[in-house]
C-alpha cells in the first residue's frame, strides 16, 4: 500500500502529534499545528494511534493511490477532485486503486489535514513520524514532501461500508467543520508573559487592541508580527532560557514573534505573551497578511477554556468511533 | 539543597523555576541537581535545563486538583516538596573527552581569535585544552551544547558576518561561551577547530554525544588523527 506525489504543493509534509520528551536534548515537539483538525481527520477513517497525516499548507499536493484507500480532509477548505469528482471534507471517502487526488488551493485558512486509513507509515524518529523542518528530524531528515516521494500506507482492517468498487465513496454523514475551523477573526487570548511589566503604556495598550499583519516571513517555527514597533521601558539582557510555542516574543526590532508548533527549545528575547493553547489552532489558520489582535485573557480562562475544548474534542471523536462502527 | 525558587507560570501546561539570572557554574549545577531530583520523583514531567533555569512541561488534567483548578500550584507544591527534602542528590556527571584538530581548514578563525586574544595560536589550542567544561543545556539545534567554563582570555565577540554553513562537527567560540555544531548550521561564532565526532544521531539508544551536566574535555588532535577518526565515525 502506498501513496505517491505527482505535485508537492506549496509546503506539504508529514505530520501526526509530534515529538515530546526530547526537548533536554535541544529536540523540539514539532507536530500538526492544527492539532485538533489532524485528530479529527484520523478519527474520521478509523485511526486510533496518533498515525501520521498530511499538512497542506495553502496549495494542497496532487497524490496518486497506488491501492485502494480510504480518505479525509479536514482544517482549511480546500478544493479536492479525483478526476471529475469533488471530493466533501470532514467526512470519509473510499477512493480506488490508481485515484489521482487533485487538492487545490484554500478558501480561507492555511492548513488542511489529509489523513490517510492505517496511516502514513514512514519509519518513526524519536518516537515521531512528524517532520521538523526547521531541526529537519523525521522521515528524509524532516524535509517536505517532494514530487516523486513514495509514503507507505499502514495496514488497516477492511472497512465494509465504504470498500470495494471502482467509484469513488464518501460516507453519507459529515462532521460539521464549526467549531474546529472559523472564518472570522476574533482576537486570540493573550496571557501576559514574564516581561509584560516591562513594556511601556503605549506598547501594552496597543497589544491590547492595536492590530498586527502577520508577515510573509511566518513559517512552522514563528509567526512574524507586523505593526506598531512595541518597545521595552529599559531594554532587558537575558540569558537563554526554554522557549515554548505560543510564546510572543520581542527581540529588539519591536516586532513581536510568535512561536509556533517548531520553535526552537531556548530563545533569549523578553515573553510579553503567551497565546492560549486553545487559540494556537486558530493562529495556525491564518494566512500570510491576515490581521491579528490580542484579548487578554487569564492563565485560569486560558486552562478553563482548554479544557472544556479537550472534553469536546474527547466526546467528538468518541461519537465518530461510535458511528464508524456502525457503518 | 535549599535555595530560592522563583516560580513562573508561563502557560496551561509549563511552568518555568527560576534559580537566578546569570550564566555561572554554580547557579547551573542547582538546575542540574533539581532536574535529575525531578526526574526521579515527580512522574511525567518533562524536564529542560537552561543556564538558571528550568523548565517543566507536564500535563495540566494530571495536575489538576479535587476541584479540577489550579494545576500549577499543585506542581508548585510538589516541586517545593521534592527539592525540599535534605538527602543529597550526588551525581557524578559523566565527563566526555572531545577530540579536537585545531586551526587550518578545520578552524579558519583560529589566527584570528589568537589575534584578537593577543596570544599566538597555539596559545590559544593550550589554553582551549587545558578547560574544565561543563555543558550548561543543549539548544539552538538538536545536541548544540552551551558549555560553560571558557578561560576568559579566550572570550572573543561573534562573527559579524555570519556563515550560513558552519560544517559539522565545528568547536567554536562565541563570547564567554563555547559550543559545538553537531550539523551543519548557520552560525556566527569563531570556528577554531572540528571534532570527527558525531554529536547527534536519531538512530542511536542515545541520540545526543552530550547531555546538560556532563563534563567536557577537549584533546588536540593532528589532521591525520582527525581523518582516522572520521572513517571510524561513519564506518560505525
Amino acid at each position: 500500500m502506498s501513496v505517491t506525489v505527482l505535485k508537492p504543493g506549496l509546503l506539504s509534509s508529514l505530520q501526526d502529534g509530534g515529538r515530546p520528551g526530547h526537548a533536554a536534548l535541544g529536540v523540539g515537539r514539532a507536530g500538526a499545528m492544527d492539532n485538533p483538525a489532524w485528530q479529527l481527520a484520523n478519527a474520521l477513517v478509523g485511526n486510533h494511534q496518533g498515525e501520521a497525516a498530511i499538512e497542506c499548507t495553502l496549495l494542497g499536493p496532487s497524490l496518486r493511490f497506488e491501492h485502494a484507500a480510504v480518505i479525509a480532509l479536514t482544517g482549511a477548505p480546500i478544493t479536492a477532485h479525483v478526476g471529475n469528482v469533488p471530493i466533501p471534507m470532514w467526512t470519509s471517502c473510499h477512493v480506488p486503486r490508481g485515484s489521482v487526488l487533485q487538492l487545490g488551493g484554500m478558501a480561507h485558512g492555511c492548513r488542511t489535514y489529509l489523513a490517510v486509513r492505517g496511516g502514513l507509515d514512514v519509519t518513526p524518529v524519536l518516537g515521531s513520524r512528524s517532520s521538523d523542518l526547521h531541526a529537519r528530524i523525521g522521515h528524509e531528515q524532516g524535509r517536505a514532501l517532494r514530487a516523486g516521494d513514495i509514503l507507505p500506507v499502514g495496514i488497516a482492517t477492511p472497512w465494509p461500508a465504504l470498500q470495494n468498487g471502482d467509484v469513488v465513496r464518501p460516507l453519507h454523514w459529515s462532521l460539521d467543520p464549526q467549531p474546529w475551523f472559523h472564518v472570522e477573526t476574533r482576537p486570540l487570548a493573550l496571557v501576559r508573559g514574564s516581561h509584560w511589566s516591562h513594556l511601556d503604556e503605549t506598547s501594552r495598550q496597543y497589544i491590547n487592541g492595536g492590530t498586527f499583519v502577520l508577515s510573509k516571513d511566518s513559517n512552522r517555527t514563528a509567526g512574524r508580527l507586523d505593526g506598531h514597533a512595541l518597545r521595552l521601558q529599559v531594554p532587558l539582557e537575558l540569558i537563554s532560557e526554554a522557549a515554548l510555542p505560543g510564546t510572543l516574543q520581542l527581540p529588539p526590532s519591536g516586532q513581536p514573534i510568535v512561536l509556533l508548533a517548531e520553535a526552537p527549545v531556548t530563545g533569549g528575547y523578553p515573553r510579553i505573551g503567551q497565546v492560549a493553547a486553545v487559540d494556537l489552532t486558530r493562529l495556525a489558520q491564518l494566512r500570510p497578511g491576515d490581521t491579528v489582535c490580542f484579548q487578554e485573557n487569564t492563565l485560569d480562562e486560558a486552562l478553563a477554556r482548554l479544557r472544556a475544548r479537550q472534553q469536546r474534542l474527547t466526546q467528538l471523536l468518541e461519537t465518530i468511533a461510535q458511528r464508524l462502527g456502525h457503518d | 539543597m535549599q535555595q530560592k525558587i522563583h516560580f513562573e507560570n508561563l502557560a496551561e501546561d509549563a511552568l518555568l523555576l527560576r534559580f537566578g539570572e546569570c550564566i555561572e557554574l554554580a547557579l547551573n549545577a542547582q538546575v542540574q541537581a533539581a532536574a535529575t531530583r525531578l526526574r526521579r520523583d515527580l512522574y511525567g514531567l518533562e524536564c529542560v535545563p537552561a543556564y538558571a533555569s528550568l523548565l517543566l512541561r507536564f500535563d495540566p488534567s494530571i495536575w489538576a486538583g479535587a476541584d479540577g483548578q489550579h494545576p500549577h500550584q499543585q506542581l508548585q507544591a510538589a516541586v517545593s516538596t521534592c527539592l525540599r527534602d535534605t538527602d543529597q542528590v550526588n551525581v557524578v556527571p559523566r565527563e566526555v573527552v572531545v577530540p579536537v584538530c585545531y586551526g587550518g581548514e578545520y578552524g579558519p578563525d583560529l589566527d584570528d581569535v589568537a589575534a584578537s586574544c593577543g596570544l599566538d595560536a597555539d596559545a590559544v589550542v593550550t589554553r582551549h585544552t587545558a578547560g574544565d567544561y561543563r555543558v550548561a543545556m543543549l539548544g539552538f539545534a538538536p545536541g548544540f551544547p552551551y558549555l560553560l567554563g571558557l578561560d576568559p582570555t579566550l572570550s572573543v565577540p561573534r562573527r559579524t558576518d555570519p556563515r550560513q554553513r558552519v560544517p559539522a562537527g565545528s568547536v567554536a567560540i562565541g563570547g564567554s561561551q563555547t559550543g559545538i555544531y553537531p550539523e551543519v548550521l548557520p552560525g556566527g561564532w569563531q570556528l577554531i577547530g572540528r571534532t570527527p565526532l558525531r554529536l547527534f544521531d536519531v538512530d542511536a539508544n542515545d541520540p545526543s554525544l552530550l547531555a546538560a551536566g556532563d563534563r567536557v574535555r577537549f584533546h588536540a588532535i593532528d589532521a591525520e588523527t582527525f581523518r582516522q577518526l572520521l572513517d571510524e565515525t561513519a564506518s560505525r
